[in-house]
C-alpha cells in the first residue's frame, strides 16, 4: 500500500510499521516485542482500526475468492476482498450480500470485525447472523476453523472483536437471492419524532430497507422532523448503472466545508425540495450514498471528524433520542448525513455486537477539538442514562468507563483477545478509566 | 484470447492480469513455483468466470523441464493463444555484488529462463500462424544503474532479445509484445519506500490487456514511463556516472 495507513475520521493522527498480508497460508511473520492489528480498507472512523506506534497486518491483500457455490449463493472468499468487489461477482448471478453497511467499501475482515449491520437490520441482522465460518490465525500459528457448530465460542468472540482475537484469513457467506439490482421505494416527510417511530414502526413490516435522514439543526416543534425511506428489491433489469464514484474530493481543505451556516442551508433545502415520493433506482445510490464521493471525509479538513453512532434502547428511544438532538441542535453542529433507525429485536451475533434493539442515531461532528469532545461526552451521558451503547468501529474518544458500560460482555471477551494483538481503542478503553 | 498460458502465474502483475482475462471466460494454464499460491489463484480465476485453471508448479530454472511443460499446457488447453511470461526476481544488489555465482544465478532466472522459453515458444506460434507472446520486462532494462546492475542487464537482454524474435516472426501473425513496468507496488518491491510514481498491480494489468488488443509492440506501463526512460537515456554517460538514484 502506498502511504501510511490511517482511519476514515482522519483522527486520531498514528504512524504504524506495515506488514502487507498476500498469502493466506503463509504463516505470520512477527517480530518479537511488536504487537499487532489486523488493518483492512481503514473505513473504521476512529482508532478501532489503528495501532499508534505498533504494527498493522495490513490485509487488503487477501483478496481472492475460494469457492461460489451459485446454486445455493453460498461464497467463500479471503478476509481482504471488498464487499463491492463481492456485489459486482454476485450481483449479475442473482445474489447479493444480506446485510451491507452504509458504504460497501469495508472488507470481509472489517465487516466480521465490527459486525456490520445496514437498513436492513430489523429484517436481516447483522453481518455476522450470515457469516456461516471462517479461518482465525493465531500469533502462536494455530489456526482456528470457527462456526456455530466448531469452536463456537471463538466464533462469538471474533463476530465484532475488532480484530483483536486474530487475523481472519478467510470466511463463507450466506447471499441472499434478488432478481436485479434494482431497488423500489418511497421517501416519506416526517414533522417530529413521533412520526418517525410511527412509520418506523409501520414499514419494518412492510419493507426490507428502512433508513431516515435528520435535520440535526431543527429545534422545538421541528425537532426530529427529516425524510424517511423504505424500499426493497425489485425484479427485472436495471434502469442504469451508475458509475462507481461519480465525483471525489481531490484535496483537504484547510478549513472544514460543514459549518453551521452551508449545514442549515443543506438541511433546510433538503427537507423543502419537492422530491418523488416514489422511486426506482440502482441498488448503489439508495444503499452507499456516500461512496458516490470518494474521498468525501477530507471535507472535514485536516484535523478529521468524529463520527457518533449510538444505540438507545427501545423503551427509552423517543425520550434520548429528543434529548440527543436537542444536545447536538444547540451546538449547531452535526452533519449533511445525519441517520436514524430503529434496529430489530434480533439477538447479536457476537460478545461486543454492536446492533441491539433499540434506535441507532448517526452523524458526523468536525474536529474543533475540546468543544466538540464536550458535546460527545454530553451525548454519552444521555446514552449511557438510557442503557445504550455507542459504536466502537466509529468511536475515537469513548471513556474506558462508558466502554465497559455499553459493552458488559468485556471481561468474558478479554480472554479470547490475542496476546500479541492490540489497537489504540482497545488500550484507551482498557487502560484509561 | 481465451486460451492463455501464464508463467511466473504467482507473480502480482500476473494475476492482476489473469483477473481480467478471467472475467472474459478465458481458460488458464499457471505455471509458477510455490503450489499453495497457484492453487489460490486458480480457485480465485474460476470463481472470477474462468472457463478453466489448472496449473503446475516449476521451477522455470530447470530449462530442461520446458518443452514438456508447454505440451501439457498447449495440451490442457487445446493450443494457446496468449503466453505471458512474468516470473523474476528482484535481487538485493548490494547483497548480491561481490558473489559470482549469486550475480549469474539471478541472471539466470530473470534472463536465461525467459529466453529459453521464447526460444521454444517461438516455433510453436509461429507455426500455428497467431497468438500473442507477453512478456514482462523492465524500464530498468533501458539503463544500468548500480542499485540494479544484474537485474537491469538481464531485462535488458530479455529486451534486445525479445526486438530481435519481433523482428523474426513480423509476417506470421504472431505478436511479441515487451512490456516495460516501471514502479509496482507489489511484494517483490514491499521494502521499498513508495511515493508518487508507484503504480499498482492492476493498473499495469490494464495496460497489458489493452496492448495485447491494441498488438503494440513495446509498451511502458504506466505510459510516463517512455518519457521518463527517454529522458534516462538521454543523458551522456560523463554526467550519468556522477548520478544517484
Amino acid at each position: 500500500m502506498i502511504g501510511q495507513p490511517g482511519s476514515w475520521g482522519r483522527y486520531p493522527p498514528a504512524r504504524h510499521s506495515v506488514v502487507a498480508v498476500h498469502d493466506r497460508g503463509a504463516p505470520l511473520r512477527l517480530e518479537p516485542d511488536q504487537r499487532y492489528l489486523p488493518y483492512g480498507n481503514g473505513r473504521s472512523y476512529g482508532d478501532s482500526c489503528l495501532n499508534p506506534e505498533g504494527a498493522l497486518l495490513v490485509a487488503r491483500g487477501l483478496d481472492r475468492y475460494i469457492a461460489f457455490d451459485p446454486e445455493h449463493g453460498i461464497l467463500r472468499c479471503e478476509a481482504g476482498v471488498l464487499l463491492s468487489e463481492i456485489q459486482e461477482l454476485s450481483v449479475p448471478r442473482g445474489w447479493f450480500l444480506p446485510v451491507t453497511p452504509g458504504t460497501q467499501q469495508v472488507t470481509v475482515g472489517g465487516a466480521i470485525a465490527n459486525d456490520v449491520h445496514g437498513k436492513n437490520h430489523h429484517a436481516a441482522g447483522t453481518f455476522g447472523d450470515h457469516l456461516r465460518c471462517f479461518e482465525l490465525l493465531r500469533s502462536d500459528g494455530e489456526r482456528r476453523l470457527c462456526s456455530r457448530q466448531h469452536h463456537a465460542d471463538w466464533f462469538r468472540a471474533t463476530v465484532g472483536g475488532l480484530g483483536l482475537t486474530g487475523l481472519i484469513c478467510w470466511a463463507e457467506l450466506q447471499l441472499r437471492r434478488i432478481d436485479g439490482p434494482d431497488i423500489t421505494g418511497e421517501t416519506l416527510r416526517f414533522a417530529n419524532l413521533d412520526e418517525f417511530f410511527e412509520l418506523s414502526r409501520q414499514s419494518d413490516r412492510s419493507h426490507e430497507y428502512t433508513v431516515a435522514w435528520i435535520d440535526c439543526l431543527a429545534r422545538g416543534a421541528a425537532l426530529g422532523r427529516g425524510l424517511f425511506m423504505r424500499g426493497g428489491h425489485s425484479p427485472g433489469g436495471s434502469t442504469r448503472t451508475p458509475r462507481a464514484a461519480l465525483l471525489r474530493m481531490p484535496f483537504t481543505p484547510p478549513l472544514p466545508l460543514v459549518n453551521r451556516f452551508s449545514l442549515r442551508l443543506f438541511n433546510t433545502l433538503y427537507y423543502r425540495l419537492p422530491r418523488h415520493a416514489r422511486w426506482r433506482a440502482h441498488y448503489r445510490p439508495f444503499l452507499y450514498p456516500l461512496d458516490g464521493i470518494a474521498n468525501w471525509n477530507r471535507m472535514y479538513g485536516p484535523r478529521g471528524f468524529f463520527q457518533y453512532q449510538c444505540v438507545v434502547p427501545p423503551a427509552a428511544a423517543t425520550d434520548a433520542v429528543r434529548e440527543l438532538l436537542a444536545q447536538i441542535a444547540a451546538h449547531h453542529s452535526g452533519s449533511f448525513l445525519s441517520v436514524l433507525k430503529v434496529f430489530g429485536e434480533r439477538p447479536a451475533a457476537g460478545l461486543l455486537s454492536f446492533a441491539r434493539p433499540g434506535a441507532t442515531l448517526a452523524l458526523d461532528f468536525p474536529n474543533h477539538g475540546a468543544p466538540t469532545l464536550a458535546l460527545l461526552e454530553r451525548l454519552d451521558r444521555v446514552v449511557g442514562a438510557a442503557g445504550g451503547a455507542v459504536y466502537p468501529a466509529k468511536d475515537a474518544r469513548m471513556s474506558g468507563a462508558s466502554f465497559k458500560a455499553y459493552f458488559p460482555a468485556w471481561q468474558q471477551f478479554r480472554d479470547y483477545v490475542d496476546p500479541r494483538f492490540s489497537s489504540g481503542f482497545w488500550r484507551r478503553v482498557m487502560e484509561q478509566e | 484470447m481465451n486460451k492463455i498460458l501464464i508463467i511466473g502465474a504467482t507473480s502480482a502483475i500476473a494475476e492482476a492480469t489473469a483477473r481480467r482475462y478471467a472475467a472474459q471466460a478465458a481458460a488458464f494454464y499457471l505455471v509458477g513455483r510455490r503450489q499453495p499460491r497457484l492453487q489460490a489463484i486458480a480457485e480465485d480465476l474460476r470463481v472470477r468466470g474462468a472457463a478453466l485453471a489448472q496449473f503446475e508448479s516449476l521451477d522455470l530454472n530447470a530449462l530442461g523441464q520446458h518443452a514438456a511443460m508447454l505440451d501439457r499446457a498447449e495440451q490442457a488447453l487445446g493450443g494457446l493463444d496468449l503466453v505471458l511470461i512474468a516470473h523474476g526476481t528482484l535481487p538485493d544488489q548490494q547483497a548480491i555484488r561481490d558473489s559470482v555465482e549469486l550475480s549469474l544465478q539471478e541472471f539466470h532466472t530473470n534472463a536465461l529462463s525467459v529466453i529459453a522459453l521464447c526460444t521454444l515458444l517461438a516455433p510453436r506460434l509461429e507455426s500455428r500462424g497467431g497468438g500473442a507472446l507477453a512478456v514482462i520486462s523492465s524500464v530498468a532494462g533501458d539503463r544500468g544503474r548500480a542499485s540494479n546492475t544484474i537485474y537491469g542487464s538481464a531485462k535488458a537482454a530479455v529486451s534486445t532479445y525479445l526486438s530481435g524474435l519481433r523482428q523474426r516472426l513480423h509476417g506470421s501473425g504472431v505478436l511479441v509484445l515487451t512490456i516495460k513496468p516501471g514502479l509496482v507496488d507489489t511484494p517483490m518491491t514491499q521494502s521499498f519506500k513508495k511515493g508518487p510514481l508507484w503504480a499498482q498491480p492492476d493498473d499495469i494489468a490494464r495496460g497489458i490487456v489493452r496492448a495485447v488488443e491494441r498488438r503494440r509492440s513495446v509498451v511502458y506501463l504506466p505510459s510516463i514511463w517512455r518519457l521518463i526512460m527517454w529522458v534516462v537515456r538521454s543523458i551522456p554517460e560523463g554526467i550519468f556516472v556522477h548520478l544517484k538514484f
